[in-house]
């Protein structure tokens, strides 16, 4: 079975730590992906107009690139492209109409009919390795490591595409995951919520409101850091919490990780394959405090 | 000469252009088609090369529904295809200070936010006359690589015809253009033979050659000129001219 | 709330629209009211899902449009995961920023927004963005 990946282009930048980290991991645990050799970016966000099919173009053009590299599987990093593909994935399976439509329209490529199967990093792990053989795999365990698990929307909603393959009620996917890397999952009310997505753009005042929400029920867990899967959460409850925290009290200063970022350390990689330079500056020292990492030598 | 022109006549195909039909030699290509039916190009026509852009065109084909797109001095024209030349498609290029400027997609961000509405509806790709794959350049600055759309954008003569067809109401062309000289100028290794042969021009290398032909007078620098030894058109990398003092 | 309904206001065309765009049928909203409970914006609207839904409903699209609830909607699905009926509000919401952006009019003006902030952000924030919020 073939697994090509699909990073997504803020992982080729800003979320540099995600890919990076991912890719580190996936070598040490001996799963094989070849990262598409050609793919644009998927549009970030599904449309939900019914009578707008051009904005379903850009994902299944890179289904196609998937199909025609001969790939089972296509596996995302970023919450939001997860979301996007996998919807679109489904749309070509199941609207008819739809999908001839769009094959029409893209009478350069030949037609797709859904032969992929998009999944997001977290399944590929549930899937093809499990979390008990996962905890076997670790090396360096995160005990005392308490952490907010954050799924914000994408890789939950709607319930079609939500990951951790038929969780019903509450989804315990991320917090399976961290479990299995020997960390404690703390309960966190915000855990399903909205970080602000875009809003930053339109309505900041409000966005940065969302976020400050969210990071004050982190602090209420009393987590050490908040993991999640989306480079937009993570700008706006990481990289903005400074500016958060300058305007609206009671946010605590909580370190944000990608999740594959502590799936690296546990797995006894070099902190070097966390690219913890592009986290806020709290984050490596959370884990050079807690001992999973040893400071840089250059850092007295 | 009524007997020659009766002879080419059956040579002659209908072509329509700006809606209007005319009858042309088949062999022609657009931009010599268009001055055969009697117009004459002030503007929409430069190098007749194939280099400069200036003459992009736009045809349909009788019976079918593809937009189709070539350089007029280029293309051979074919019966009945519908054309008609967009010399020029307004798209904004930015002013910028390239000194100052870092060699990141951040300043290119920065300059052609619209960038990101991109759509990936191909649309680019399929009008553009020089077989440049422009979705993959833009998905490639989308994503931060300015090497690959350096790469894939390289054959671009800025004819603007991406921009005309782009959903997204990007100007591909310019954002190309920042993007390979923030690569080429600032990125790309430098050529060391390019520095080593400047270097030795600045030491004087040609400076007694130079002396002599300015001691010249006019006509003999003419003659030199106008009989100066051409490299042939298809000669290998090992010609050398005949006589190479001076170098 | 109250709402005066005059039967002149009613705008049956503009309703089809949404429908149209939607998909959705917006008279199975028997409001409950559960959108707004759960919506993690609705403290910000003047309008919440709930009356948006209710306004609709009536055929008095236009009071929603301009409205700033459309705008601060950001598309995180709660509301159509919760409903009771089935209704994915979340389209409601996309019909309505369509019905606004096919007019040619931009939310946000890609080149208005400061260099600063394009440098810091995700690229993903302005793909969405730019989707949701210019035409």
């Amino acid at each position: 079975m073939k697994i090509s990946y699909y990073p997504g282009c803020t992982l080729k930048t800003k979320a540099k730590n995600l890919e990076d980290s991912a890719l580190a991991s996936l070598a040490a645990l001996g799963i094989e992906v070849e990262e598409l050799e050609r793919w644009n970016c998927c549009g970030a966000v599904f449309s939900l107009a019914d009578d707008d099919l051009i904005h379903q173009v850009a994902p299944v053009r890179d289904l196609i690139r998937a199909r025609d590299a001969g790939a089972d599987k296509l596996v995302t990093l970023c919450s939001q492209c997860y979301n996007v593909l996998a919807r679109a994935n489904k749309l070509m399976r199941e609207e008819e109409e739809k999908r001839e439509t769009i094959n029409l329209f893209m009478d350069e490529e030949v037609d797709y009919h859904g032969e992929v199967q998009v999944v997001h990093f977290l399944d590929l792990l549930r899937e093809t390795i499990g979390w008990d053989a996962l905890r076997e795999q670790v090396k360096v365990p995160l005990e005392g490591l308490k952490v907010a698990p954050f799924y914000g929307c994408t890789l939950l909603r709607p319930a079609e595409v939500a990951v951790g393959g038929g969780d019903r009620g509450a989804p315990h996917v991320l917090q399976d995951f961290l479990s299995a890397l020997g960390a404690t999952p703390v309960r966190f009310s915000a855990a399903e919520e909205c970080c602000g997505a875009y809003e930053v753009l339109i309505n900041p005042v409000e966005g940065m409101r969302r976020a400050g929400s969210v990071l004050a029920a982190a602090g209420e867990s009393h987590a050490d850091a908040i993991v999640l899967s989306c480079p937009l959460c993570e700008y706006n409850l990481g990289r903005k919490q400074g500016d958060i925290r300058a305007q609206v009290s009671g946010i605590p200063d909580i370190p944000v990780f990608y999740f594959t970022q502590l799936l690296a350390i546990a797995l006894g990689l070099d902190a070097s394959a966390g690219r913890f330079e592009l986290n806020m500056a709290s984050a490596r020292k959370l884990l050079q405090d807690k001992k999973f990492v040893e400071a840089p030598a250059t850092q007295v | 000469m009524p007997n020659v022109q009766k002879e080419t006549e059956a040579d002659l195909i209908p072509i329509f252009i700006m809606g209007k039909r005319y009858l042309v030699p088949e062999s022609l290509t657009i931009m010599k088609a268009i001055e055969y039916a009697g117009y004459q190009f002030i503007r929409g026509c430069g190098c007749r090369g194939g280099i400069c852009g200036a003459c992009s065109t736009v045809y349909r084909k009788a019976g079918d529904y593809k937009i189709y797109s070539g350089l007029a001095c280029q293309t051979v024209v074919e019966p009945n295809m519908y054309l008609t030349q967009i010399p020029f498609f307004p798209a904004l290029r930015r002013e910028y200070d390239y000194e100052t400027m870092e060699p990141v997609a951040e300043s290119i961000y920065q300059l052609y936010p619209e960038l990101f509405r991109c759509v990936a509806c191909n649309a680019c790709t399929k009008i553009c006359p020089m077989d440049v794959q422009v979705l993959d350049y833009i998905s490639a600055l989308k994503r931060g690589d300015l090497e690959a759309a350096t790469r894939i954008s390289f054959d671009c003569i800025q004819c603007g015809l991406c921009a005309s067809r782009c959903m997204g109401e990007l100007p591909q062309y310019h954002i190309a253009q920042l993007a390979r000289r923030l690569h080429g100028g600032k990125l790309a290794p430098r050529a060391e033979h390019l520095r080593q042969v400047v270097e030795s021009i600045a030491a004087g290398k040609f400076a007694d050659v130079m002396e002599e032909l300015k001691a010249l007078p006019v006509d003999e620098l003419r003659k030199l000129y106008t009989e100066r030894e051409l490299e042939p058109a298809m000669s290998d990398e090992q010609w050398r001219p005949s006589n190479n003092a001076g170098l | 709330m109250s709402i005066t309904i005059l039967l002149r206001a009613l705008d049956r065309a503009m309703q089809e629209r949404v429908a149209e765009i939607s998909g959705q049928n917006v008279y199975k909203c028997m409001q409950c009211g559960t959108c707004s409970s759960v919506c993690p914006m609705s403290g910000d609207m003047e309008i919440t899902p709930r009356q948006a839904m209710l306004l609709i409903q009536h055929g008095l699209v236009d009071p929603v449009l301009s409205s700033r609830t459309p705008w601060l909607c950001a598309s995180c699905h709660t509301c159509q995961v919760r409903c009771p009926r089935g209704i994915e509000v979340t389209r409601v919401m996309e019909a309505l920023r369509q019905i606004v952006l096919r007019e040619n009019r931009d939310m946000v003006n890609p080149r208005e927004i400061p260099a600063e902030s394009i440098a810091e952000m995700p690229q993903i924030a302005l793909v969405a963005g730019f989707r949701k919020l210019t035409s």
